[in-house]
């Protein structure tokens, strides 16, 4: 699967993707979001939509100097978040920057293509496409546990990504030791 | 609350000594939620019994809420200061990216303390806080330029607000406002006078911090955040009121109150209008419609934007397109009010007064108030600079509203003070329409509509809605003045919760008081409905507190007399029924507050 802008024109601007994005993994705000929605120059103007395009030879593997991002079939990449030295060239090699960086772990952030904040799109700026072939989005996940994603054959559903990163969500927690949310 | 939460982050800047500093001050968003809550306890812990609206001594306090930047329509920042409109309780919402920016930058209120000795802008990027130079921007004529130029030289596009003042704030004009992402406003009370008090020019908020949520712990938690979430989300999106304001907006309200014969009309000498098709939501829609906008995490995207498209006076073939901001409030202050149905004119004269950044709809009931009294010949065309004012003459206005700004002599002095303030002086009182020296909205729908205006906290027609009363209830049957009294002030009780979480008045019927605590549990907190109901109680009464504190009295209250001569759809407003009910809402209000 793989997210595509429809068309820009329809977005009001609301950043409900973003915030979507984020949520994905449990979280408020929008520090984990891996889109962009930001004018053009002024509300006037209207707005630009920042995401991963997907490429079919993306620039970010090509100049990651460890192997931590890898191509994935239908286009984009995953990221092995334990190989990644946060060295930044992924995010400078992206000329639409939709390499997005998560100052806290200093590394980047990238778009699985799950389609979550397509469901939170209320005017179809944003729609999930079927590549022709596909891979799990719990790649993504596999980000925020730094234990890399597992790849998953066939059909991905957005239930199955969401349960993933509701197991990711837990391993996190854990980690941080209890209470943390307290 | 959640331990940790930025939310309890107060960022302290004081203007005079350029220093800045954080207190953690979970104190206060436990006990008044954010927002309005935690704003008006910092007023009164920052504002010197009768400080100068204009003086250093007089802070501005920005406050977001728990639920800022986790839920949808969360989307609104309460500002509060001392007014140099009304001398009293300065208190003005808005909108844009200004919320979501406080609360990821990682603040639940920013207090702005003392004054620049040259002109300033302050840019709040995260945890840093810089002082910038504004010398080169103070006195550019057009607040749109100013945006551009802060835009780009300030970081993080669209995670930031930036909220700046016009020509207007600069000149201490007590109406003008705050505009922020160029069209939305705080508009109403002058916080934009008190900026210009500071020579703070503006000031810029970004951030990207994350934000805690609990409701379990876990993946429970994710979930049940994300359970709620989806909740308040599908029916935002799926309600039909929604859909209203995302269709037409609030533009939307035009010919139903015209119907009704409730839309203010030539300085309320009517309540009909007959250009009101001209001008209605449907006809702007229609041939002017360019954009919708939305508040940063607003799924609705109320926000009407005109695409003007005017050729050049000498040019031939030469055009420029104006995009325009419009909503009910300004299409009855700066249309039926001044007896306009010319909608290119019209959106001249919003897009003028944009520019000089005034509150629209104090600059509205002024020039009406201006055209009747040169009708009557109170104001000559001499005292007014040769200018003769006339309904629906927006060349006129145009020029007006210049003048207002540059005051070229007493009378736009007067009017640049406001209605109260230009009828004390040339007379006209009756016709001047102020509620607690606030110019009205754009409501005459019966008794209920005055006296939200004339008891509200802030003299707003969101303090209370009283025209919502007057349409349910009061047309159809009359209610005693101790009920009416009653509902107008658990209304506003009830909003006070709201306007501290900080959630937007449209989405008032997602966020009751029983999905407002489920919202809240994910955030942290926990109340019930009924602890809630009692915190928006205590709120009331601490704003009333400093208004008491500030010198206001009931006792004092002007009402003008127009508002009974022309008949409502609740028919014709009485006196006596006015005053009890006024009596009744004093009497629930303790004078001495705690």
């Amino acid at each position: 699967m793989r997210l595509s802008v429809v068309d820009t024109e329809r977005c009001i601007g609301c950043q409900s993707c973003m915030f979507a994005c984020a949520r994905r993994l449990g979280k408020g705000g929008l520090a984990g979001t891996c889109i962009g929605v930001r004018s053009i120059g002024g509300m006037e103007r209207g707005f630009k939509v920042v995401v991963c395009r997907a490429c079919d030879d993306p620039p970010c593997a090509r100049v990651c100097p460890v192997g931590a991002l890898q191509v994935r079939r239908g286009g984009g990449v995953r990221l092995d978040e334990a190989r990644c030295i946060g060295c930044g060239h992924c995010r400078d090699a992206c000329v639409i920057g939709a390499v997005f960086w998560d100052d806290e772990t200093g590394k980047p952030m990238i778009c699985v293509h799950c389609g979550y904040c397509a469901k939170f799109c209320p005017h179809g700026v944003l729609t999930i496409e079927r590549a022709d072939t596909t891979e799990s989005a719990a790649a993504r996940v596999g980000m925020a546990t730094g234990t890399g994603g597992e790849r998953a054959e066939g059909q991905e559903s957005l239930e199955r990504a969401l349960e993933a990163s509701n197991v990711a969500h837990a391993t996190e927690k854990s980690a941080e030791g209890a209470g943390a949310n307290a | 609350m959640l331990r940790g939460d930025p939310l309890a982050n107060v960022l302290y800047i004081d203007l005079s000594k350029k220093k800045h500093w954080v207190e953690r001050r979970e104190d206060l968003f436990e006990k008044s939620i954010g927002g309005a809550g935690a704003a008006v306890e910092l007023l009164h812990e920052e504002c010197p019994r009768g400080a100068d609206p204009f003086s250093p001594e007089n802070p501005i306090v920005f406050a977001v809420g728990p639920l800022t930047g986790l839920f949808p329509l969360a989307s609104k920042t309460v500002a509060m200061f001392k007014s140099p409109h009304t001398g009293n309780l300065g208190e003005s919402h808005a909108g844009g990216r200004s919320a979501v920016a406080i609360r990821t930058a990682g603040y639940g209120a920013i207090v702005i303390r003392g004054a620049n000795d040259i002109p300033g802008y302050v840019a709040i990027h995260g945890s840093e806080v810089h002082f910038r130079d504004a010398r080169t921007l103070w006195g550019m004529r057009d607040s749109f330029t100013v945006g551009r130029i802060i835009r780009e030289n300030e970081p993080a596009a669209g995670l930031r607000s930036i909220m700046r003042i016009g020509r207007a704030g600069e000149r201490l004009i007590p109406y003008a406002c705050v505009t922020t992402e160029s069209y939305r406003h705080f508009g109403r009370l002058g916080l934009g006078a008190v900026f210009g008090s500071k020579k703070l020019k503006a000031v810029v908020v970004s951030g990207k911090h994350s934000l805690p949520v609990g409701g379990g712990e876990g993946a429970a938690g994710a979930a049940e955040y994300r359970r709620v979430y989806d909740q308040i989300y599908q029916e935002a999106v799926a309600s039909p009121v929604m859909k209203k304001y995302h269709d037409l907006g609030t533009p939307e309200n035009v010919l139903p109150l015209n119907a009704l014969g409730g839309l203010p009309t030539r300085n309320l000498k009517d309540a009909r209008f007959e250009g009101a098709d001209r001008i209605s939501g449907e006809a702007l829609a229609e041939h002017y419609l360019g954009r919708r906008l939305a508040c940063s995490h607003c799924p609705v995207g109320c926000i009407h934007i005109a695409a003007l498209r005017e050729p050049d006076e000498n040019e031939p073939y030469f055009y420029k397109t104006s995009m325009i901001s419009y909503d009910y409030e300004l299409i009855y202050a700066l249309g039926s009010m001044l007896g306009g149905s010319d909608p290119e004119g019209l959106l001249k004269l919003i897009d003028r007064i944009e520019v000089y950044g005034l509150d629209a709809m104090s600059t509205g009931v002024v020039l009406a108030w201006a055209t009747e009294a040169q009708e009557r010949g109170l104001v000559s065309e001499d005292a007014a600079g040769g200018l003769r004012l006339a309904w629906g003459d927006y060349p006129a206005y145009l020029e007006a509203v210049r003048r207002i700004v540059e005051q070229p002599n007493e009378f736009y002095a007067a009017l640049a003070r406001g209605v109260e303030h230009a009828a004390s002086v040339y007379g006209g009182e009756d016709f001047a329409l102020a509620f607690g020296g606030n110019e009205m909205p754009g409501y005459h729908t019966g008794p209920g509509a005055h006296l939200g205006f004339l008891v509200g906290a802030r003299h707003s027609h969101l303090d209370s809605a009283g025209y919502s009363v007057d349409q349910k209830v009061l047309m159809k049957r009359q209610i005693p003045p101790d009920e009416l009294a009653r509902e107008i002030l658990k209304e506003e009780r009830w909003r006070q919760v709201l306007s501290s979480l900080v959630v937007c008045f449209f989405a008032r019927g997602i966020y009751s008081p029983e999905r407002t605590a489920a919202a809240l549990r994910v955030a942290g907190f926990e109340y019930t409905a009924d602890d809630l109901k009692r915190i928006g109680a205590d709120i009331h009464r601490r704003k009333y507190a400093f208004k008491f504190r500030e010198g206001f009295s009931f006792e004092t209250l002007r009402v003008p007399g127009r508002i009974f001569e022309t008949p409502s759809p609740a028919g014709l407003l009485d006196g006596q029924y006015f005053q009890t009910v006024v009596d009744c809402v004093r009497k629930d209000i303790p004078a001495g507050g705690p």
